[in-house]
């Protein structure tokens, strides 16, 4: 790992209350990461809406089943995974939440909003089965920088 | 964390206030017993003011979808009134704006129902 790589790395539990101090948390990495404060509401809402995810669908609820976050701050971006031990799922096999089909249906908008509010979502199978969802949000232009190292700043003089 | 709701009756219009977070678990469920209960005692008129709400998640916005459709499919009108710049944004994204009726303020929405 480069010496500019920062992480946060923490396991939860499978219970609702684990949705808010998961998004807590995910606050404060945004905080540290130099996101403003529009930026942080939709990195804490992505980041809750793939928790609520691996609670619902992955873990089913399942308190034997925990639910692993990683926060990993990149020179250039933050990336967040959430992993889950459920079944997996595809993206591609998700259905638009905005046509008429689906626009009065009561859930089916959390992936989209995930879409909507980070630059990248990707779903991958876990080494050991669950899903692993992977969001990343790159830092603006008028980013504060504190993912960059010192030496980084320097080169940039 | 959570929400606070309360209802208050304005020229027979209900106006429910809703102060805090609509998210998965109690804040849902707490929406949906109140309309439930609303449209046991036969009100229909409702306006929902969102003027507190800072913060909805998904599952916050299949509530209000599905008590929109709830109180519509009892004869009843639900309406929104004074969204927040975040949900305006949200319910703009995920084309909601089409569905609800929104009102600025809460005297236009429960002057529209008559
Ligand atoms: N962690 C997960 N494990 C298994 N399936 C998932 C997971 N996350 C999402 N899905 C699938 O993707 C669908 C869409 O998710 P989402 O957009 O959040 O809507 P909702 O959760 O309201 O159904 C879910 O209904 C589910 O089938
Ligand atoms: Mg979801």
């Amino acid at each position: 790992m480069s010496p500019e790589t920062r992480r946060v790395e923490m396991t939860l539990e499978t219970k609702i209350e684990s949705m808010d101090l998961g998004e807590e948390v995910a606050r404060r990495v945004a905080a540290t990461a130099g996101f403003d404060e529009d930026e942080r509401h939709k990195i804490c809402m992505a980041v809750r809406e793939c928790l609520i995810n691996a609670l619902q669908h992955g873990n089913r609820y399942d308190p034997r089943k925990p639910i692993g976050v990683t926060f990993t701050l990149l020179p250039d971006r933050l990336m967040v995974q959430v992993r889950d031990q459920g079944p997996g799922f595809d993206l591609a096999g998700i259905p638009d939440p905005l046509s008429d089909e689906h626009l009065l249906k009561s859930s089916g908008r959390g992936l989209f909003l995930v879409r909507c509010f980070m630059d990248e979502l990707m779903v991958e199978s876990g080494r050991n089965g669950g899903a692993v969802v992977t969001m990343i949000k790159r830092y603006s232009s008028n980013h504060r920088g504190a993912g960059e190292s010192e030496a980084e700043k320097e080169k940039q003089r | 964390m959570s929400v606070k709701i309360n209802k208050r009756e304005v020229g027979g219009v209900t106006v429910v206030d809703l102060s805090g977070r609509l998210t998965l678990g109690d804040a849902s469920a707490q929406l949906r017993e109140t309309l439930r209960e609303l449209l046991n005692q036969g009100q229909k008129k409702i306006v929902l003011n969102l003027g507190q709400v800072g913060y909805i998640d998904s599952s916050g916005l299949g509530e209000l979808v599905s008590g929109f459709t709830t109180v519509k499919n009892q004869g009843g009108q639900l309406k929104l009134a004074n969204l927040t710049q975040k949900v305006n944004d949200l319910l703009t994204i995920t084309k909601l704006y089409t569905v609800f009726e929104v009102h600025n303020d809460e005297t236009a929405a429960v002057q529209s129902f008559s």
